[in-house]
């Protein structure tokens, strides 16, 4: 069914379909319409859920810590600050295995205070052992939440799904509504290997030593380290197992593509521009426009971040004159995060190949700056011209 | 409240290993082995980083038979929230959880998540071990160490401040249930534990735990020196049920008597306090004999 709402509806509307038991949430703009929305099913009863207005976004995730590590599939979602207010929390849900998903709905971090859309919230969580989807309009918010589940409890690894704030959240957009026994067929009730019960009792997250111990039956249990590994060996994993989740979504809702990239006009480009989230559908219209100038232009969407498709994404760039480099944030210091993580796949593919890209980086809409589309055709065609500069280029900056 | 339970009935089943991690003659020992014999089987614990990592064991050998679940430091109530929450949507609420913090955990970085869970009237127990400072660090200050008392932060000085007094916080959440109890008592703490399990959402205990090298005495001397805290009045066993507060056990017993003994004898056995000058010592017994009056006039 076809229906018209905010990307915060959205994405109220697909948790609702996966049936979470328990939700915790503390307000945050741009994210509270959204977790207002689900109080509302919960009060309701439209969903059967509990839903814990704690005090703190900290508490938010030690709440959905807790349920799932007691059987419970869980929900959370915040913005910003309180996404760094749960970096603790963040990274112990990781270690834990915990397959968590959290809506990131995209805010720039104070100081000084901004409420408006960049990503520098996400981005600065990216070494946490969560997996990152982006979303690029609110058919992938409603959709990827639906996947996300089923890739996080297939795997054990929590995840963050990222939408702009302001952008995509409160603007109202066509999708459809996936259906209720259609969701249920794709995403089966949660049933973890373990849960905390009386009747098998464990002690979870103890203090593990740096090497591998004898148990009390003799048998040899993980250090931290093993631990540790086998989250990088499973969250690489994860990119095959995304491709399976994109497959049977496509089986039983009749859409979906390319799960880790999103490729526009890529085939015969020359240049393609990159980037995560809305801006990629903001820069078709750039790519439209240079092309009909005769440039041979292209635009891919990172839709998966971490696990970092870098196979997929250097097979995509290889042969290409330049790749441009859109971001919303970047690692203080160097340059956008993105652009090091390209630079990085297309190395380890590429090297000596001969068809290495040239790539230009760009930051551009930070703490919600106008990104005017036409500042944006201009700095994509000047890099077809050649390297703008050595360092991180911002666009729109009045300095 | 009615004190039934002696050392002849007190449930043989344990719930705590031998040979835990715990230093020796340490009072959270006690404590946690007496309080989980109340608590039972049916039990999920949470525990964030605290004396109490370190008595559970390490990986993979647990010293506790009951299912816990570690959690970070300023947590442990929000966890306890997460499994209520989850328990509740699987039809198990008969299962008890009971969160175990040090003084830390609980006045320090995790009041916060303490205060919203009763303020939300979550249905669990909150033990607060109170060996007044950072021990499982080094004996550094928390804002439970008495005033006077030297740590790895306070010196030479000693601690500046007054002890917070969280059992009177807890208590202005209007919870069902607020008591102090000590580990030289452990059977008050087991009856008291025993008498709140059926009231309604969080319960809060405050138990005062003697802590060898952290208050520097002969780990032999713990329970000696638990007991002298409440003989001379210094630290106060008591419940406050539905907002009505009584003294209980050897407290109780104590206004009755109407003698206490004198607190120099509590501070001069242990080496935290030796800086402590007898006009500090008057000043401080001055102010225990005012709060005994208070008692003594609600009596009368």
């Amino acid at each position: 069914m076809q229906i018209i709402e905010d990307g915060n509806t959205a994405a109220a509307l697909g948790v609702r379909l996966c049936r979470p038991q328990v939700i915790a949430a503390y307000p945050i703009t741009p994210q509270t319409p959204l977790t207002e929305k689900l109080s509302e099913y919960v009060e309701e009863g439209s969903l059967a859920a509990e839903y814990i207005p704690v005090e703190s976004e900290h508490s938010a995730l030690a709440v959905c810590i807790a349920a799932s590590s007691a059987g419970s599939r869980v929900f959370t979602a915040t913005s910003a600050n309180g996404l760094l207010y749960m970096h603790e929390q963040i990274q112990w849900a990781a270690g834990a295995r915990l397959p968590i998903v959290m809506c990131v709905v995209n805010r720039a971090v104070g100081a000084p205070w901004n409420i408006w859309n960049d990503q520098q919230d996400s981005i600065s969580q990216r070494d946490t052992g969560w997996i990152q989807i982006y979303c690029a309009d609110h058919q992938q918010i409603i959709d990827t939440v639906i996947k996300a589940y089923w890739l996080a409890e297939k795997v054990s690894i929590p995840i963050m799904v990222c939408y702009d704030g302001y952008i995509l959240s409160h603007t109202f957009m066509p999708f459809d509504l996936p259906q209720q026994k259609k969701v249920d067929a794709f995403l089966p009730p949660f049933k973890p290997d373990y849960a905390l019960n009386p009747d098998e009792p464990a002690n979870l997250n103890t203090v593990t030593l740096p090497d591998v111990r004898v148990d009390v039956h003799g048998e040899l249990a993980h250090g931290y380290m093993e631990i540790r590994y086998l989250l990088q060996k499973d969250t690489r994993l994860a990119l095959q197992e995304a491709a399976q989740a994109e497959k049977r979504f496509a089986e039983v809702f009749g859409r979906g593509g390319d799960p880790y990239i999103e490729p526009y006009l890529c085939d015969d480009a020359e240049y393609i521009a990159v980037g995560l989230g809305s801006i990629t559908y903001q820069l078709r219209v750039c790519v439209d426009e240079l092309r009909r100038e005769g440039i041979k232009v292209g635009v891919m969407g990172v839709r998966y971040y971490r696990p970092f498709p870098d196979k997929v994404i250097a097979g995509a760039l290889k042969g290409k004159k330049a790749v441009i480099v859109f971001e919303k944030a970047i690692s203080y210091g160097y340059e956008g995060a993105l652009a090091s993580d390209l630079k990085s796949a297309l190395y380890e593919y590429l090297a000596g190949t001969g068809s290495l890209p040239v790539i230009q980086n760009y930051i551009a809409g930070i703490g919600g700056r106008e990104i005017r589309t036409d500042n944006l055709t201009k700095a994509l065609k000047a890099a077809t011209k050649g390297r703008v500069a050595q360092e991180p280029v911002w666009i729109g900056l009045k300095l | 409240m009615q004190s039934k339970t002696n050392i002849l009935n007190l449930p043989v089943e344990e719930f705590v290993h031998p040979g835990t991690r715990a230093c020796s003659g340490c009072g959270l020992a006690i404590a946690y082995r007496v309080g989980l014999k109340a608590l039972g089987k049916d039990t999920i614990l949470i525990v964030p980083p605290s004396c109490l990592t370190v008595l559970q064991g390490l990986f993979p050998v647990a010293s506790t038979k009951l299912s816990c679940l570690n959690v970070t430091f300023a947590s442990t109530a929000a966890a306890a929230t997460g499994i209520i929450a989850s328990l509740k949507t699987q039809g198990k609420e008969h299962i008890t959880v009971a969160a175990w913090a040090g003084d830390g955990g609980t006045a320090d970085i995790g009041l916060q998540a303490l205060s919203g869970a009763a303020e939300r009237g979550d249905n669990f127990i909150y033990f607060c071990y109170d060996n007044e400072g950072y021990m499982n660090t080094g004996a550094q200050r928390s804002s439970t160490t008495p005033i006077g008392a030297l740590t790895a932060n306070t010196p030479f000085k000693g601690k500046l401040q007054q002890k917070k007094d969280v059992p009177a916080i807890m208590a202005a959440h209007n919870l069902s249930y607020v008591a102090a109890c000590s580990a030289a008592y452990p059977l008050d703490l087991y009856d008291k534990i025993k008498n709140c399990l059926h009231l309604p959402g969080t319960k809060y205990f405050h138990i005062h735990i003697p802590c060898p090298p952290g208050w520097g005495y002969d780990p032999r001397y713990g329970i000696k020196i638990g007991r002298l805290a409440v003989e001379s009045g210094y630290y106060d066993l008591y419940e406050i049920i539905n907002g009505e507060f009584h003294l209980t056990g050897a407290s109780e017993k104590l206004v009755e008597k109407r003698k206490l003994v004198p607190v120099r004898e509590y501070f001069r056995a242990q080496s935290r306090f030796r800086i402590l000058s007898d006009e500090q010592i008057a000043d401080i017994q001055k102010q225990i004999d005012e709060k005994w009056e208070g008692y003594y006039k609600q009596v009368e």
